[in-house]
């Protein structure tokens, strides 16, 4: 069920989930979204470029990250705006995963408009990974 | 070659019209650990209101990234793709995705600044459904690394 907008408090916990992503998972996402670009799935590629090695794509995080608020919300279809900067990767080891920690908060909520804006924090080893995340959802 | 600035303020002509497809929604909810039967189950997705299943909130990436190797793969751009970074991403949705959706994208180069070293790239992609009514708006941006940096 929905939450009520006049119930929700600016702070409040929304949900947190803990998702472990490991190297199939990168390859899972490559051929959902198309994006193929190598440093996602090959260390090689990744090393010759500067990185420790293969990373996460930014929008697997991204796109992880909001589950937890459309699964809030009753309905994902009520996310109307979601936005993030990538500000550190996410490495994935071989073997092994890279563990991504997600909260969310009621960050404001509008009573006119009948939106409320989540606050999600995403952390992979104590770094945040992910700034100024944020998602509107329409109730 | 560097960045050409002059690409800044550019907008290229309307996609080819790009099908939703169920499966594929189901596979990128899936890939995205999305699993509210909204994506998965037409009957949940109508009990809640939608035509057909719906896409998880940044699923219009698939459609954006489409739209923006315009611009990406245009040699005459300068990006060099090894050398970019995603810096940020926005999704506006004015509705949801859903399986079925025949949907066009025009793309806006909103703006290319270059500083210390790097060249911020923004695009805007405008998506649209066959009724021409505005679906989703996705804002990106690219930070290129300059040569020798």
């Amino acid at each position: 069920m929905s939450p009520v907008l006049a119930d929700l408090e600016v702070g409040q916990l929304v949900g947190e989930r803990t998702v472990e992503l490991d190297r199939r998972a990168l390859v899972r996402y490559a051929g959902a979204s198309g994006d193929l670009n190598p440093i996602h799935w090959n260390e090689r590629v990744a090393v010759e470029v500067g990185l420790p090695g293969v990373i996460a794509h930014g929008m697997l995080t991204m796109g992880t990250a909001v589950g937890l608020v459309g699964d809030w919300a009753g309905d994902p279809g009520k996310v109307v705006d979601y936005g993030v900067r990538f500000t550190r990767p996410v490495p994935v080891p071989d073997p092994g995963v890279a563990t991504v920690e997600i909260s969310g908060v009621v960050g404001a909520v509008d009573a006119e408009q009948g939106t409320v804006r989540i606050d999600l924090t995403v952390t992979c080893g104590g770094t945040r990974v992910l700034g100024k995340a944020q998602a509107l959802v329409r109730l | 070659m560097g960045i050409n600035l002059e690409y800044a303020g550019r907008s290229y002509p309307a996609t080819a019209p790009y099908t939703v497809g169920r499966e594929h929604l189901r596979d990128f909810a899936r890939a995205v650990g999305a699993e509210h039967p909204v994506h998965h189950d037409v009957d949940a997705a109508r009990s809640l209101g939608h035509p057909d299943v719906i896409a998880p909130p940044t699923f219009a990436v698939v459609i954006a990234q489409r739209a923006e190797a315009q611009l990406v793969e245009d040699p005459d751009a300068g990006i060099d793709f090894t050398r970019v970074v995603h810096a940020d991403e926005r999704f506006t949705h004015h509705r949801p995705i859903h399986a079925g959706d025949e949907l066009s994208t025009v793309l806006h180069v909103d703006g290319i600044v270059e500083r210390a070293g790097l060249a911020m790239v923004t695009t805007r992609c405008e998506i649209t459904a066959a009724d021409g009514a505005p679906v989703s708006t996705v804002r990106s941006t690219l930070a290129v690394r300059g040569e020798g940096s």
